[in-house]
């Protein structure tokens, strides 16, 4: 049976491995999952963002508990870690926190290093979870790496993003980071058994009120940042270490998600993000193209006289574009 | 981009402390290696769950409880069951001298006492997934 078969029969040593050779970015993982390309698209990809230590983890695990037990569909997770910029490993341990998950063979938890990405993804998250989307997972949970610009990316990947924060962290409206209110379909405060949770609360809707003035995107059915004032990012409370909570999100989640079915904004989303893919690669692919014609031009010429403020790079740019011709 | 090596490290059973897990986890992160952690307390089931999703390269057991000679051949056994037979596991812990010839003849790829110094740790992840590839 090729990988593609076993694969769509519910082999999960066929998948593991097929995501192995897709984060390696290994030709023979591309090729399988373009023939897996045509089950894709059924899945219902839940982005969790938000500062380290708030909590993505934890609540993960209930929420992939919650899902089992209400949907009944197969839940998959991709757990994002950063990647040491110095020696290039990393520890991945968002599986500490979900050993509940352990022993439901419709439960599927992959960690993954950023091996480099800045933006809370690795470069090869998208086509690891379009592998799992094809292997019939019918939600997948998307944890991003905890630090920088992380909800940016997660916002154009899943169809519903999660933006997780805790109390304490900056409860006031200026200290919430730029972007995230954009990138949130959904606020969710987590460690609401602490003190402080409330005004955390506050904060966060005092700050969704200022975003969404009359022509200020609030949730983005179709593009990212276009207005749209049929879904308002509801703020909850969950305390995920005792379970509690976790049931209205769930609700949230499965508001949003229908939501976006009645708007059209799930096509929307998923256009984006293709257009997206194709474009990026084709980035990638012209470059590749570009240099390996041009074994016997000397780019190190063109660097030096950039080197030596001779030409801008700009110039050098358009010089080498031109004499492509 | 170079295939990362992958390691799970593992804590089996029921000793409470992770101390020694913890420094091979990031001695092995600091060569260059991704290592999934997962914690304590884990069943042979889980930790053969956490090797076969996660694709891991090799696996490393710490056990300080005694309890080596039930949970090794149980991991053991899992693995090959799913189809990872051969899968390197290295062990690690307080493990009598006694025990290793029948935990090598199970196919315990290395041994560790405590006092091992985590350049030897690493060497020995290094050279048990070269084995294990060619
Ligand atoms: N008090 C409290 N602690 C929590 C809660 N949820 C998670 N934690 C703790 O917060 C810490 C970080 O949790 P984790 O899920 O790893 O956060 P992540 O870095 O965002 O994935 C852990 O020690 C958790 O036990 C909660 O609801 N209440
Ligand atoms: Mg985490």
């Amino acid at each position: 049976m090729s990988v593609e078969d076993r694969i769509l029969a519910g082999d999960r040593l066929a998948l593991a491995r097929l995501l192995t050779q897709i984060e390696n970015e290994q030709p023979e993982g591309f090729e399988a999952l373009s023939k897996l390309f045509l089950h894709t698209g059924r899945a219902h990809l839940l982005g969790i963002t938000g500062p380290p230590g708030t909590g993505k983890s934890t609540l993960v695990n209930r929420l992939a508990l919650a899902l089992r037990s209400r949907t009944k569909e197969m839940v998959a997770i991709v757990a994002v870690d950063p990647s040491s910029p110095f020696t290039g490993g990393a520890i991945l341990g968002d599986r500490i926190r979900m050993r509940d998950l352990s022993g439901d063979p419709g439960v599927f938890i992959r960690s993954m290093a950023s091996r480099g990405a800045l933006g809370g993804l690795a470069r090869t998250t998208s086509a690891v979870v379009e592998a799992l989307d094809a292997g019939g997972f019918g939600w997948i949970l998307i944890e991003t790496v905890g630090a920088g610009q992380a909800e940016v990316e997660i916002a154009r990947t899943a169809h519903t993003t999660l933006v997780i924060e805790a109390p304490g962290l900056g409860d006031d409206v200026q200290a919430i980071k730029a972007g995230i209110l954009e990138a949130a379909d959904l606020l969710v405060v987590n460690k609401a058994d602490l003190p402080g949770a409330d005004k955390t609360v506050c904060a966060l809707e005092a700050s969704l009120e200022l975003a969404s003035g009359p022509h200020q995107a609030s949730g983005h059915p179709g593009q990212l940042g276009q207005p749209d004032q049929g879904w308002q990012p509801p703020v909850l409370q969950t305390a995920a270490l005792l379970g509690e909570g976790v049931d209205e999100v769930i609700d949230a989640i499965l508001r949003h998600r229908a939501y976006l079915e009645t708007t059209g904004g799930r096509t929307g989303r998923d256009r984006e993000r293709l257009r997206a893919e194709v474009l990026a690669l084709l980035g990638d692919g012209l470059l590749e193209r570009f240099l390996g014609a041009r074994k016997d031009v000397d780019l190190g010429l063109e660097l030096e006289q950039v080197f030596a403020r001779q030409v801008s790079p700009r110039q050098a740019v358009q010089s080498l574009l031109s004499r492509d011709r | 981009m170079a295939k990362k090596l992958r390691i799970l490290i593992a804590k089996p059973g029921l000793d409470g402390h992770d101390r020694g897990a913890k420094v091979i986890a990031r001695a092995l992160r600091d060569a260059g290696m991704e290592v999934i952690y997962t914690g304590l307390r884990q069943t042979p089931e889980m930790i053969a769950e956490a090797a076969l999703q996660e694709d891991v390269d090799a696996i490393g057991l710490s056990i300080l409880s005694g309890a080596h000679m039930a949970l090794v051949p149980r991991v053991l056994e899992l693995l090959k069951a799913q189809g990872q037979a051969g899968l390197p596991v290295l062990l690690g812990g307080i493990i009598p001298d006694e025990d290793i010839p029948a935990l090598r003849q199970l196919g315990v790829s290395a041994i560790f006492g405590p006092g091992t110094t985590t350049d030897t740790v690493v060497a020995a992840f290094t050279q048990a997934v070269r084995h294990d590839a060619s």
